[in-house]
């Protein structure tokens, strides 16, 4: 539905590197389908805030080609540029934007509003229209309130019938929970996924925020300096991701490095200056290779009995623990690695213990040395 | 991140030139070139007319300028009232904006009251004002408390009495800011001081008073350059006892039979030079002030300084400044003009009171006509000026544009050139262009008072703006809005009343907004002076403080009920 192709934005540097420009988005390639929301993860500085807004039409690119269903909204080869109030796109902006001096129906009616003369729906209409817009966000009793007089979940959901009320066909959202407490913002999250789902909208999300990207998102973009390191679904950028950039950012991991000792059809032995671990990985890799193992902590397990050493089970000893309310984090150091984890809070071994570790095969996933 | 040079592709290039015909960019341009005629006319024309004499560069102005005896007096006379009353009204703003916002002292309100005196009191009636309150012989002060106490007179037409009057009307303006900057400190800041040890006083001098110095060089540079150009009080006070400060030897010389023009120019031109070293000083210190401004945005509810034993001298301090700043003067005004002839109040006069000058007011043709003009040119300006500082501003804060700090500059280039220099200039500009006969009409006070008055609407119109996030246009735009719509519907609506709350409360100096429409009134007041009829003038007065006691009540009220809340 969504194309992007080739898409290059970059900011003029700091003057001392006058002819340097930084590269804000670098050859960024995606699509996003019908129906879909759509995450753009990563750290602050990532480009993925002006990735969104190129889309939007509140930056020009320097180069590439945006297109919604075959419609160019922006292309250098072509010379296209439609400014982004002739886009129809709908936006909610991280601090919502919403106008203090309009009431909430007029914050929702200035849409329809600004409309080009001869499109623009006669008083009824508008009238049905923002009310319905309004309905879909349960807002419809707040219509004549001053919308500064709203609390931070009414005016995010003020924003979202705002944008929603020309129908547009993609929907794109900038941090829109960043704003909120950590109670509303779960809250939220659920809510907007509900509505994106029940009215069928399309959406580009923008977040820093793993755990909103992977709980909303039907497919994630995780970012790194301009570029996508890494487009899956959720499960998949969490289980099995394809850079260390990736398994650092979501989520915690433990970093293994190691070489490449056997492998048989999909299965890998990995030799590492701690012992010996065996893998799956769809990845091909010679034997030799250098890798790097990456194993979420909450897939291994803790035993104090010390029997059974072999592939994936080693021996370490707990050095600390940090009861976190429904799990507990251990330290283990194992050889020369200091391993986190996690474990469920029944299970609390005191440091120094020394205990087995056994790891799951959906631990670990196999990424190359140097990323 | 950082990448070898991208060549900018060929795209932006036509873009460029498609956009450039805009209606927006129209307007841009309208705005820029506007601001630069305004400003750069007057000044490059008082160039010209002081240094260029017979198709020759010449400094014969100068010398004809300099040569006049009691000079070295003159320019001492002004810098030590320059000097005099920025000190008073810098220490008295200071510390009382201190008292308010960082005490427990009692009556606060009272203060914000007092603090609206320079925007109700016109600056000529406040000076008529202390006037007959302490004047030899006839001051009710000297006269009833002063006389009696120490055996002299007190004499106010003298510099010291200058100074006085001119910092008392200051003083709130110094308030205004101070408090605005007082209460945008973090109260951490001086918190962590009183832990580490230290006692009130030094947490006063060594921690807040530093940390409020980008707002104490401004107070100070706007109260030196306001002093040094103002005219009401040397011509009121100095006149008659030949005390001559630049601005009243400006206004003789163009007064003489003929007037000479390029006397003046060189007098305007040596003020001139003078205001703008103030504000080239102004910016350096503001610059160094900046490294360790620490100062946030945020507002903050401080915690008061419980004053202890204090508590009752400044009570009596907070009371007696209220007294004297506004009871005083608007009681005298009021009592002169009740009566037939002016004295000083006695038992007599106080039973002998008449309305007959407020019908004699009522009739004049004068005062009808002066108010009249000053609502129109009021009502005018104000609307003009907000549109183009909205734009200029816009420009300046929004966009990338190439040499938009020029316009920023251009439009705060008129603050260095004093009001009646400005006159000067304009005044022989308008009588020499026959093909725009503005000479004569209101057009030309309208222009004057455009020009003077864009610094203040450009500094109060981009502070509004940076507190306008730049994702309330986004939104818009995203909603379909054009630059136009943008604009009427969203950016002029939300910087209206900031227009009027920052000018009403934050930057002091904004009395200056409100003048336009009230000087072609101080006209009239100014010739009843020159003509002597007191209690004519006091009752026009007293009209004049009720009006604008409304428009700023209105103005507060405007400012309060649209979205912008005490920070």
């Amino acid at each position: 539905m969504l194309t992007i192709r080739n898409l290059v934005k970059t900011f003029g540097a700091a003057r001392s590197e006058k002819h340097k420009r930084v590269h804000a988005v670098d050859d960024l390639n995606f699509d996003v389908r019908e129906g879909e929301l759509f995450t753009l993860l990563g750290p602050s500085g990532c480009g993925k805030t002006t990735t969104l807004r190129c889309i939007a039409g509140l930056e020009m690119p320097d180069r590439g080609e945006i297109a919604i269903d075959g419609r160019v909204l922006f292309s250098s080869e072509k010379r296209v540029r439609i400014p982004a109030n002739e886009r129809g796109l709908g936006m909610v902006f991280q601090s919502y934007a919403i106008w203090p001096h309009m009431n909430v129906f007029k914050n929702v009616a200035f849409p329809l509003r600004v409309m080009p003369r001869k499109q623009r729906p006669s008083k009824r209409e508008l009238k049905e229209r923002v009310e319905r817009a309004l309905t879909v966000v349960r807002l419809d009793h707040l219509a004549d309130r001053q919308a500064t007089d709203l609390s931070g979940g009414q005016q995010q959901r003020l924003a979202l019938a705002r944008a929603l009320v020309l129908e547009p066909p993609l929907l794109l959202l900038d941090e829109p929970l960043s704003n909120l407490d950590a109670k509303l913002r779960e809250e939220m999250r659920f809510e907007l996924k509900r509505l994106q789902r029940e009215l069928g909208i399309t959406g580009i999300y923008v977040t820093h925020d793993q755990v909103e990207a992977l709980a909303m998102s039907n497919r994630v973009a995780v970012m790194r300096d301009g570029k996508i390191e890494q487009i899956d679904h959720p499960r998949a950028v969490y289980e099995r991701p394809r850079s260390r950039f990736v398994a650092d950012f979501i989520g915690t991991s433990n970093f293994i490095d190691g070489t490449v000792e056997s492998r048989e059809g999909g299965t890998y032995v990995v030799d590492t200056d701690a012992g010996k671990l065996r893998i799956t990985s769809d990845k091909e890799y010679s034997v030799g290779a250098p890798v790097v193992v990456t194993a979420r902590p909450e897939h291994i397990e803790l035993n104090t009995s010390l029997n059974g050493v072999g592939p994936n089970v080693w021996r370490g000893r707990v050095e600390a623990r940090a009861f976190l309310g429904e799990v507990v984090d251990h330290v283990v150091s194992v050889g020369p690695h200091e391993l986190r984890a996690r474990c469920n809070s029944k299970v609390s071994i005191p440091a120094p213990t020394e205990v087995t570790l056994r790891f799951h095969e959906e631990a670990f996933s196999l990424i190359p040395a140097g990323e | 991140m950082a990448a070898p040079a991208v060549a900018r592709p060929p795209i932006i290039r036509t873009e460029r030139l498609r956009r450039l015909a805009s209606g927006r960019n129209a307007i841009v341009a309208l705005v820029a070139l506007l601001v630069a005629y305004l400003s750069l006319v007057p000044l490059g024309f008082l160039l010209w007319q002081t240094f260029v004499r017979g198709g020759h560069l010449t400094l014969a102005s100068f010398r004809e300028a300099y040569s006049e005896t009691g000079l070295f007096d003159m320019t001492a006379n002004s810098f030590a009232f320059a000097a005099g009353s920025t000190a008073l009204a810098v220490v008295v703003g200071t510390g009382l904006a201190h008292l308010v916002v960082r005490t427990d002292v009692p009556f606060k309100p009272l203060m914000f009251a007092a603090s609206l005196v320079p925007l109700i009191i016109p600056g000529i009636l406040h000076t008529i004002a202390w006037f007959f309150l302490l004047s030899p012989e006839i001051g009710v002060l000297n006269l009833h408390f002063i006389h009696p106490l120490t055996g002299h007179d007190f004499n106010v037409t003298s510099i010291p009495g200058m100074i006085l009057v001119e910092g008392l009307h200051l003083a709130p303006l110094v308030f205004l800011l101070m408090v605005a900057s007082f209460r945008s400190m973090d109260p951490s800041l001086e918190e962590s001081a009183v832990m580490s040890g230290a006692p009130l006083r030094s947490v006063f001098f060594r921690i807040t008073l530093p940390l409020a110095r980008p707002a104490l060089y401004a107070a100070i540079l706007i109260m030196a350059v306001r002093t040094l150009e103002s005219f009401e009080v040397p011509a009121v006070l100095g006149l008659n006892q030949h005390i001559w400060v630049f601005t009243s030897r400006i206004w003789s010389t163009l007064n003489a039979v003929p007037p000479d023009y390029s006397t003046a120019g060189a007098y305007a031109m040596s003020l001139l030079v003078l205001t703008t070293i103030g504000v080239f000083w102004h910016g350096r210190l503001a610059n160094r002030a900046r490294a360790y401004q620490t100062v946030t945005g945020k507002g903050f509810r401080p915690r008061a300084i419980p004053l202890g034993k204090w508590k009752w001298p400044a009570t009596v301090l907070i009371l007696a400044y209220f007294v004297v700043s506004v009871v005083l003067p608007l009681a005298i005004l009021f009592y002169a003009s009740t009566q037939q002839f002016y004295s000083p109040p006695t038992h007599y006069t106080l039973t002998h009171l008449t309305w007959d000058n407020y019908k004699t007011v009522y009739h004049d043709p004068l005062v009808r006509h002066g108010f009249k003009n000053s609502l129109i040119l009021g009502l005018g300006t104000a609307t003009a000026v907000m549109l183009i500082a909205a734009v200029a501003s816009w420009i300046v804060v929004r966009t990338r544009l190439r040499g938009r700090w020029l316009i920023d500059n251009l439009a705060f280039l008129p603050l260095t050139i004093p009001g009646l220099v400005l006159g000067v200039a304009i005044l022989s500009i308008y009588l020499r262009t026959p093909w725009l006969p503005v000479y004569g009409t209101l057009w030309i006070l309208f222009i004057a008072y455009l020009t003077r008055y864009i610094p203040y609407g450009m500094r109060y119109s981009s502070t509004s703006m940076f507190q306008i996030g730049r994702e309330l246009e986004e939104s818009a735009q995203m909603s379909g809005a054009g630059w136009f719509q943008v604009f009427r519907r969203i950016v002029l609506p939300l910087l209206m009343p900031g227009f009027v709350v920052v000018s009403v409360r934050e930057l002091g100096s904004s009395v200056l907004l409100y003048s336009p429409g009230r000087e072609v009134l101080s006209i009239a007041i100014w010739e009843m002076w020159r003509n002597g009829q007191f209690p004519e003038l006091c009752a026009l007065g007293v009209l004049m403080v009720g009006g604008l006691v409304v428009l700023v009540g209105v103005a507060y009220k405007l400012g309060a009920r649209i979205g912008v809340r005490e920070a």
